[in-house]
């Protein structure tokens, strides 16, 4: 190992990053992007989301309630229903995601006082979904109260800013701790980093095959965990930089509380981009086409980080073998201990569960990394 | 390396990829500071020799050793000692000639104190003054291996392999390159280069010609050239040359047929057809022709002949 070859390397890869569209697109855009997209949820564009409707009442205006809920497009009625426990049966069966209770005592009350409250129910294993509905009821239920303010102040002669109205009272089913955003974002800064990562080390060695200049480097006495740390160098720096830009949006755009240290979030965030700048490179070395590289990359990144790391899908909620598989899926620990981090405060020591899990990857990565780069042709 | 060691040795250098043999059983002896040229046909064996030389391919069988270091087993200590330019360009291309020439004197730690006079050489040597901050990609071919050449030399090793290093390089630039080959020579470099083109051949050392990964001939220029091509060899106008070639190759008492630019070379054996018979068994066939001119063989003509005798001498069995 030789610091000057080391640096030779590490600059001349800082040059081609700095030279190539691509890796700048993926370095800077990329975690942008992403963010924006996977933040403000993948499907922004649900629509009939399905729904049950138990109306206690049947009345007038809890119709023209439930009419608010299905003329805008957001919702449509898959079933009515006639008593409470059907709700949940109806759940289970994937009949519905959301559920709409309107109380046998609804206008009466409106009437009276000038608000009630109705029960609107999530199923909320599928987090992004639930936030989307959410955000409709919410939408539909505004709809619903201009319109009975309106008509309310109309009928008593007051001002319709004084009325009370329409309360939603919403409730999240089989995931009860369910913080909409401050859940999902730690998750997103994980997708993003392991993406953006895995991508541009996985075209690094791919990339001196195809121009033919691997053949040149491998006929000097480079060493080959030379040739790892001079190219992992330059993008474990870009991968701190995007670090900072997701953790900071986090944050600042969208107001994730940070409770924990930054020292442990540091420390935590560059054992993860280790790990996936490592999981790149060994594809790199394995497969000699960019595109095959960069499509494997997505692959092992993407899969295993949406699905399996409880980024969206709650890993408490999955059946026990898929839960079991799990614990070899990389980004579950740093999700976990990002939102630990983020949510609940903990240090490095509340930690070294997931910590353990993540260091022990880390090691056995670079340590096939650096086996895995063959200085010959064959 | 010891002064009296060869440069280089193979022994039985063999390359086989699955069942196809690729370079079969070669035996090579350099001495330091020859020159020594690499002939042969498309998909000879060459690269694929210098490959093993180098130390990037494995030997299937047989040995070689380059400085003194066996290629298998001290691959790093091999490449302390060689300067290699590979046969597809393989500078940065998206770095600037002074970034590729900093890039490999960090690799080869190249002393600092000579590194700003070891970068000076290489930019005038590849004529490249003024343009040291041009992206690679943008130089033309002639610059391109020249500047090649610099980067494999920048660490000054005694053994350069070059591979094909001016193909597709105008004629002026190749020359130039060819002083700059037999400037390193001079200084007691040796150099294995490999070439397509035969009047290179002339300003190597000592030929190595090589077909099908056989080596089928290695001597000086003037050896070989004297080698026996088995009869008397005739120069002829005539046209059509394919046709010509078609027709004399079948013929009894001709040994060798081949096109040379737009004439024949005709090798003729004793007791067959006689120079004064091929014109009009030209005509006789359509084929319009002057009167034969002997001359004396060139490299060119013992390449054919050899490298067409094995043919022979396989297909035979
Ligand atoms: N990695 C490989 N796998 C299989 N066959 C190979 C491999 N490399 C070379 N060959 C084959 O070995 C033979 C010799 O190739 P080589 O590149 O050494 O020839 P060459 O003399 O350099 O030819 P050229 O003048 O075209 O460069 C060719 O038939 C080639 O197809
Ligand atoms: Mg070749």
């Amino acid at each position: 190992m030789n610091a000057r070859r080391l640096f030779a390397l590490a600059y001349k890869e800082t040059l081609q990053i700095w030279r190539d569209p691509r890796s700048l697109a993926i370095a800077l855009l990329m975690p942008l992007m992403q963010m924006a997209m996977l933040g403000y949820g993948v499907s922004l564009d649900i629509k009939h989301v399905p729904l049950c409707v138990y109306d206690q009442e049947n009345s007038q205006q809890s119709r023209a309630l439930v009419d608010r809920f299905v003329s805008s497009g957001w919702f449509s009625i898959s079933r009515t229903l006639g008593r409470q426990a059907a709700i949940r049966d109806a759940m289970d069966r994937g009949e519905c995601i959301a559920a709409l209770v309107i109380p046998v005592d609804f206008s009466r009350q409106l009437a009276t006082t000038g608000s009630a409250s109705v029960q609107a129910i999530f199923d909320a294993t599928d987090v992004n979904t639930t936030n989307i509905a959410l955000g409709y009821a919410e939408g539909a239920v505004a709809q619903a109260n201009a319109q009975i303010a309106a008509q309310w102040a109309a009928a008593h002669g007051i001002k319709p800013s004084l009325v009370g109205q329409v309360d939603l009272r919403p409730s999240t089913w089989f995931n009860e701790t369910l913080d909409s955003r401050n859940f999902i974002i730690p998750g997103v800064v994980a997708v993003i980093l392991a993406l953006v990562g895995a991508q541009l080390t996985s075209l690094t060695i791919s990339r001196e095959w195809e121009r033919g200049t691997m053949e040149q480097l491998i006929s000097t006495p480079v060493t080959a965990l030379e040739v790892m740390l001079g190219k992992l160098i330059p993008y474990f720096v870009i991968g701190l930089v995007d670090a900072g830009f997701c953790l900071v949006s986090a944050v600042y755009w969208f107001g994730v509380p940070f409770r924990g240290g930054i020292g442990t979030l540091f420390t935590t965030t560059a054992l993860f981009i280790i790990v996936v700048l490592g999981i790149g490179y060994l594809i790199s070395v394995r497969i000699r086409s960019q595109l095959g590289a960069s499509q494997i990359a997505l692959l092992v990144t993407m899969l295993p980080t949406t699905l399996l790391s409880g980024y969206t899908f709650p890993i408490d909620q999955m059946p026990a073998p898929i839960q079991a598989l799990t614990l070899v899926v990389y980004p579950r620990y740093y999700v976990t201990i990002l939102r630990a981090i983020f949510l609940k405060g903990s240090g490095l020591t509340d930690l070294w569960v997931p910590l353990l899990g993540l260091t022990v990857y880390a090691v056995a990565i670079i340590w096939l990394a650096a086996r895995a780069f063959r200085k010959r042709l064959d | 390396m010891n002064e009296g060691t060869p440069a280089i040795i193979a022994e039985g250098l063999t390359k086989r990829f699955q069942s196809f043999t690729a370079v079969d059983r070669l035996d090579l002896r350099i001495d330091r500071g020859e020159i020594i040229g690499f002939i042969g046909p498309n998909g000879a064996g060459k690269s694929t020799t210098i490959r093993m030389l180098c130390g990037l391919l494995r030997p299937s069988a047989g040995r070689a050793s380059v400085a003194g270091f066996d290629v298998e087993h001290e691959p790093e200590s091999v490449r302390e000692h060689i300067g290699y330019m590979s046969q597809k360009f393989s500078l940065y291309g998206d770095l600037t000639v002074r970034e590729n020439l900093r890039f490999f004197g960090g690799i080869y730690r190249v002393p600092r104190q000579q590194f700003a006079e070891r970068m000076r050489f290489a930019v005038a040597m590849a004529g490249l003054q003024g343009r040291e901050d041009a992206l690679v990609r943008t130089l033309a071919g002639g610059w391109k291996q020249r500047l090649a050449l610099g980067c494999a030399i920048l660490h000054r090793p005694p053994i350069l392999f070059l591979d094909e290093p001016t193909s597709g390089v105008e004629p002026e630039a190749r020359r130039r390159f060819w002083d700059l080959i037999h400037d390193l020579a001079a200084e007691g470099v040796t150099i294995l280069v490999s070439t397509h083109y035969m009047d290179e051949a002339e300003y190597c050392n000592r030929i190595a010609l090589i077909d099908r990964g056989r080596l089928v001939a290695m001597g000086t220029p003037g050896e070989l050239r004297g080698h026996r091509l088995g009869g008397d060899l005739f120069e002829i106008a005539c046209a059509p040359l394919g046709a010509a070639v078609q027709l004399l190759s079948g013929t009894p008492g001709v040994v060798e047929a081949a096109i040379f630019g737009d004439k024949l070379h005709v090798v003729l054996g004793a007791g067959g057809t006689s120079a004064a018979d091929l014109p009009r068994l030209l005509t006789a066939h359509g084929i319009e022709a002057r009167l034969p001119r002997p001359i004396s063989p060139n490299l060119e003509d013992v390449f054919v002949q050899l490298v067409s005798g094995k043919q022979e001498e396989r297909a035979a069995p």
